[in-house]
Formats: structure tokens, C-alpha cells, sequence
């Protein structure tokens, strides 16, 4: 099982359903897509994520009824500075997806996806915890597990690890 | 930068209750919340108006501490997530770190990982249908299901030398072979344990005391399961027809022959139901594994990245210097993020690994069922009674240290 070099050309990847669904349904919404380890990763702009969520949920020819993981990465110092990063499983189609969405370091914030999957309440509200990331439109947004008055965000890069604070 | 003092709300206790209801405090060291959950309820009379977990009492930043570690060093870290299931997640978090390295594991140790799995998923329901039925008030079930557990944690000890936090498998591997007698011992479980699994069940399934505890009690509809996000036996009890092992195979689960026991009625004793059926399951997929165990090599030949033997470390230079190599300075990983999901005993736990390139992962991200599970407590218990909330806990099965992390 040699690795494969990572497929990143969209004329290369616009045959696979969920490119090719955002690709004709919502126009300009996707910016890249890499194919890379057997794992699907697109990314779309943040002010089309909650349209491409929904369309990817709905949309027959790919299913993503499933929103399995909902985390956050932080590329500091690089800009724009943090990755939104949705874990979609569709159960009808035993395929996974992930989509990003890039969000700069500035003022960081998304919409909330907690109207589509109720579930995803306190996963947003580990990310805000951790990461500083606000969700507009998150029905109660509180630290989650540190405790309320804790400054800073630990799983930010630039967080000190070590020595006196 | 908006400062976060906008949103650091009131203290629940004073946003929750009105002039007909009263605020109860139940936990964190309450002892039918296996852990340190703290649940506040808003109470009209025995009726639950509303429900609001405060987790976090365990958040002990285990993921922030991985992107310290050498990619070896992690697997430690893994068992403390959920330590009812350690196999489980150092086979996830192995499974995810090969995929990065596109490394393939000799047969042998496959099957071992296998093996061992299943019997962690034993273990973890027998702790569960104890507690469970101690919660509920059925004492007894409890002394039987941890003297079986016994036995498992007495084979976890064999071939790891620890009894919970075994850290057994590898990247590339198992840590070392089954030492001598370890199979005869496990066949010798496997043959009488689905006579103890009818004993459990003869002492609850038909018990009308039990049946009233849990028949249509804690309610989940299978659209709340899914929109919830909720996984393994708690959506397999509402009907969610999804396991991981059979749908998407991992780690060679799609050479065993299994049934995915499936119930509709999204009640406690549904997901008592399931549970009980996978035991039935998993002691049968024990058996296979054993039938399947070929000889070879438990560990892939890779140097660079799984350690020598010890035979070979002290004898030859070239492994020696593998050995220090891996030791001092890890291995590297190719730049890349991969998704593993694995159906633990509590249902899907992924691990999302980030690597920049370095032999120290970038982010390793848990997605610990026990943490979305929990998501089910408010449509559980809400316009419920009081006294049901400690069945609804323990019927969702939540691991703390799981929740937390």
C-alpha cells in the first residue's frame, strides 16, 4: 500500500459526486478539492458553508445526511489563520467527505450549523472553547470545558505550553 | 479581536427556573453518573423541565498534549481517553498514523488487534450492564459481569502487562507476541461465556421489575438520532441501522462473519437489547479470530519506523541505530490529514491526525462518542421523571474521561 501522490487538479476530481454537486448546484462556492489517502477534502468559502452543507445533505447524489466530526485547525502564522473542518458520513452511501472552510485569524467566525444538526451544539462550543472561533446564530455559546473565566484558547499554536503565565 | 467576556453568559443556576420550578443539582460526584457529570435539572414537581450536562471536569487537553509527542508517544495518551476501551482507541489512533504512512500490518498482528478488540467491547458491556443494573437497583448482575470482566482484564494483562491502560498495539503492529497459554486461556473463556451472557439476561430480560425501569422509558426517535449525532448501540437501539465494522470495514473486520443487532423501539431496554446482542456477537468474532490466527511476523517490516527486535537490536548495527534513531528522534510522517473512524464499544470514535511532515503530529483530534452521545440527555429526560434519569445515563453508556478528554 504505497502512497499515492494527492490528486489536487478539479478537472481531475469533477466526476466525483459531491464536486461535481457543488459544482453545478452552487457555482463559486467551492475554491479546491484534494483527493488524498482514499479521503475527499473540499473546501468552500465561509459565507456559502451553510448552502453547501444543506445541498450536500439533500442533494440524492450524495446523502451526507451524517455530520460525524466538527473540529478546527489553527495554522498560525499563516493567513487566513484557522480551518474550520467538517467530518460528513453519508450512512446511504458509505462514503465520507471532509469540508473545510478557511477563516482568518483577525475575527474569526462562521455560521453556526446547529440548525441542521442540532448535535453539533456542544462541538461548536468546544471549538469557541478552544480555539477562539465564534458560531453566529449558536443558541448558547459558553466555554464547554475550561472553566468560564480561563483566558486564552489551549489549542491555539500560539498558546504558551510551558513557564509561568 | 471581540474580547470573549460578550459571551460568557450567567451561571446556568440563575437562566434556568422559574416561579413553578425548582433547580436540583446532580453530580459531578454523584455515583450513577459514572464519572464527574454534572447534570442541573429544572424540576416541576418529579417532572424534568429541562436538562443541561456541565461536562468538562475531566478536560485534562490530552489533544493539545499530543502535538508535543513523537507519533509513538501518543498511543499512551489514547488509552486515557476512554479507559473502559483502550484497544479501541489505540486502534484507531494506529489505524489513522498507518494510513498517513501507507503502511500495511502483517496478518498475524491484524488478527490479534482483532481478537483483542472484541474482547475489550466485551469488557466495556459487562462494566456497563453492571453499573447499569446497579443504578436500576438489580445488585446482583453486577457481581457477575465483573467477575467475567476479571478474566478479560487477566488476559489484557498477559499480553500487555497492564490490566486497563494497556497501550498494546503499535504503529506497524503489536508490541510483542501472545505470550504461551494466552489462546488456550481465551478459547476456554469464549466456550463458557455465552452460557454466563443467558445468565445476565435470565436475571433482567424478563424480570418485570427491570421491565418496568426500562420499557418505553428515555425515548429516542431515530430522526433525533441522526440529527443528534449519535452512534454505536444508543442509535442502534432507535433503529439507525449503522455499524462501521460491517459498512465500512477497518482493520479487517470484513473477514469476519457478524450480525449487527438492530432494534426499533428507542427505549432503555432496546439499548439493553443491543448491547446484550453484541455480546452474543462479539464472543462469536473472538472465536473466529482465534480459528483465523495464522503464524509470521507480528510487526511490519518497515525499520525506519517499528522498532527492532531486541535480539537483532543488541546484535546488529544497523538495527541499533534504527532503535536509538526511533527512540531520540521518532519518525517522520508525510505531510497529510486522514479520518479514522472505528465502532468503539460506545459507537464512533475517529481520529482526525494532522501531520506537518515532522515525527510530532500537528493536531490530533478525538471524536469521542461519548461526547455526542451525551447530545441525546435533553430529548432523554425532558418532560420526564426524575427518577429516570439515572437509567437514561447509564443507558447512553458515557465514559467521562471519553466526554472530556
Amino acid at each position: 500500500m504505497a502512497l499515492q501522490p494527492a490528486i489536487t487538479d478539479l478537472e481531475l476530481l469533477k466526476e466525483r459526486p459531491a464536486v461535481a454537486c457543488l459544482l453545478s448546484e452552487l457555482p463559486g462556492a467551492l475554491q479546491a478539492a484534494k483527493f488524498d489517502r482514499d479521503e475527499l477534502t473540499i473546501w468552500v468559502d465561509s459565507f456559502n458553508l451553510i448552502d453547501a452543507l444543506k445541498l450536500l445533505r439533500a442533494s440524492s447524489t450524495t446523502q451526507f445526511a451524517v455530520l460525524a466530526d466538527l473540529t478546527a485547525l489553527d495554522w498560525f502564522p499563516s493567513e487566513p489563520r484557522f480551518e474550520l473542518v467538517y467530518s460528513l458520513l453519508s450512512h446511504a452511501r458509505r462514503e465520507r467527505i471532509r469540508l473545510k472552510v478557511k477563516v482568518s485569524g483577525a475575527d474569526p467566525y462562521v455560521e453556526s450549523v446547529t440548525g441542521l444538526w442540532a448535535g453539533a451544539s456542544p462541538f461548536e462550543r468546544e471549538v469557541f472553547d478552544l480555539f477562539g472561533i465564534r458560531f453566529q446564530g449558536h443558541p448558547d455559546l459558553r466555554r464547554i470545558m475550561m472553566p468560564d473565566d480561563w483566558e486564552g484558547h489551549p489549542l491555539r499554536k500560539d498558546y504558551p505550553v510551558e513557564g509561568y503565565r | 479581536m471581540p474580547s470573549i467576556d460578550q459571551f460568557r453568559s450567567e451561571p446556568i443556576v440563575e437562566t434556568i427556573g422559574s416561579d413553578r420550578t425548582m433547580v436540583l443539582n446532580m453530580g459531578p460526584q454523584h455515583p450513577s453518573t459514572h464519572g464527574v457529570l454534572r447534570l442541573l435539572l429544572e424540576i416541576d414537581g418529579e417532572t424534568i423541565v429541562r436538562i443541561k450536562p456541565d461536562i468538562g471536569y475531566l478536560h485534562t487537553g490530552i489533544e493539545k498534549t499530543c502535538e508535543a509527542k513523537f507519533y509513538q508517544q501518543v498511543i499512551p495518551m489514547t488509552d486515557r481517553i476512554d479507559y473502559l476501551a483502550p484497544m479501541s482507541n489505540n486502534l484507531a489512533y494506529v489505524l489513522a498514523v498507518e494510513k498517513l504512512l501507507g503502511l500495511e500490518i502483517p496478518p498475524r498482528a491484524m488478527w490479534i488487534r482483532l481478537m483483542l478488540n472484541e474482547l475489550t467491547r466485551i469488557n466495556s458491556h459487562l462494566v456497563w450492564l453492571g453499573t447499569h443494573a446497579m443504578d436500576i437497583g438489580a445488585m446482583t448482575v453486577f457481581l457477575y459481569c465483573f467477575r467475567e470482566r476479571e478474566e478479560i482484564l487477566k488476559m489484557f494483562e498477559m499480553v500487555a502487562g497492564q490490566r486497563m491502560m494497556t497501550s498494546y498495539f503499535r504503529v506497524g503492529g503489536i508490541s510483542m507476541d501472545l505470550p504461551l497459554g494466552f489462546l488456550d486461556y481465551v478459547k476456554n473463556f469464549a466456550a463458557y461465556f455465552p452460557d454466563r451472557i443467558e445468565q445476565y439476561s435470565d436475571l433482567l430480560t424478563n424480570n418485570p421489575i427491570w421491565i418496568g425501569r426500562t420499557k418505553g422509558v428515555a425515548l429516542i426517535a431515530k430522526e433525533d438520532a441522526v440529527e443528534l449525532m449519535l452512534s454505536g448501540p444508543t442509535a442502534r437501539g432507535s433503529g439507525v441501522d449503522w455499524d462501521l465494522r460491517r459498512d465500512m470495514p477497518y482493520a479487517g473486520y470484513d473477514k469476519l462473519e457478524f450480525k449487527v443487532p438492530v432494534e426499533t423501539a428507542g427505549d432503555v431496554f432496546a439499548r439493553y437489547q443491543v448491547r446484550m446482542g453484541e455480546l452474543r456477537e462479539s464472543i462469536s468474532m473472538v472465536k473466529q479470530a482465534i480459528a483465523n490466527l495464522p503464524d509470521g511476523p507480528i510487526k511490519a517490516d518497515a525499520p525506519k519506523i517499528v522498532l527492532p527486535d531486541r535480539e537483532k537490536m543488541k546484535t546488529q548495527m544497523e538495527s541499533l541505530i534504527h532503535h536509538f534513531k526511533i527512540v531520540t528522534e521518532g519518525f517522520t510522517v508525510p505531510e497529510g490529514e486522514v479520518y479514522q473512524g472505528v465502532e468503539s464499544p460506545r459507537g464512533e470514535m475517529g481520529y482526525y491526525v494532522v501531520s506537518d511532515g515532522t515525527a510530532k503530529p500537528y493536531r490530533v483530534h478525538m471524536r469521542s462518542p461519548s461526547f455526542a452521545n451525551l447530545n441525546a440527555i435533553g430529548v432523554m429526560c425532558e418532560h420526564n421523571l426524575l427518577a429516570d434519569v439515572v437509567a437514561a445515563i447509564g443507558s447512553i453508556d458515557i465514559i467521562l474521561g471519553d466526554v472530556d478528554r
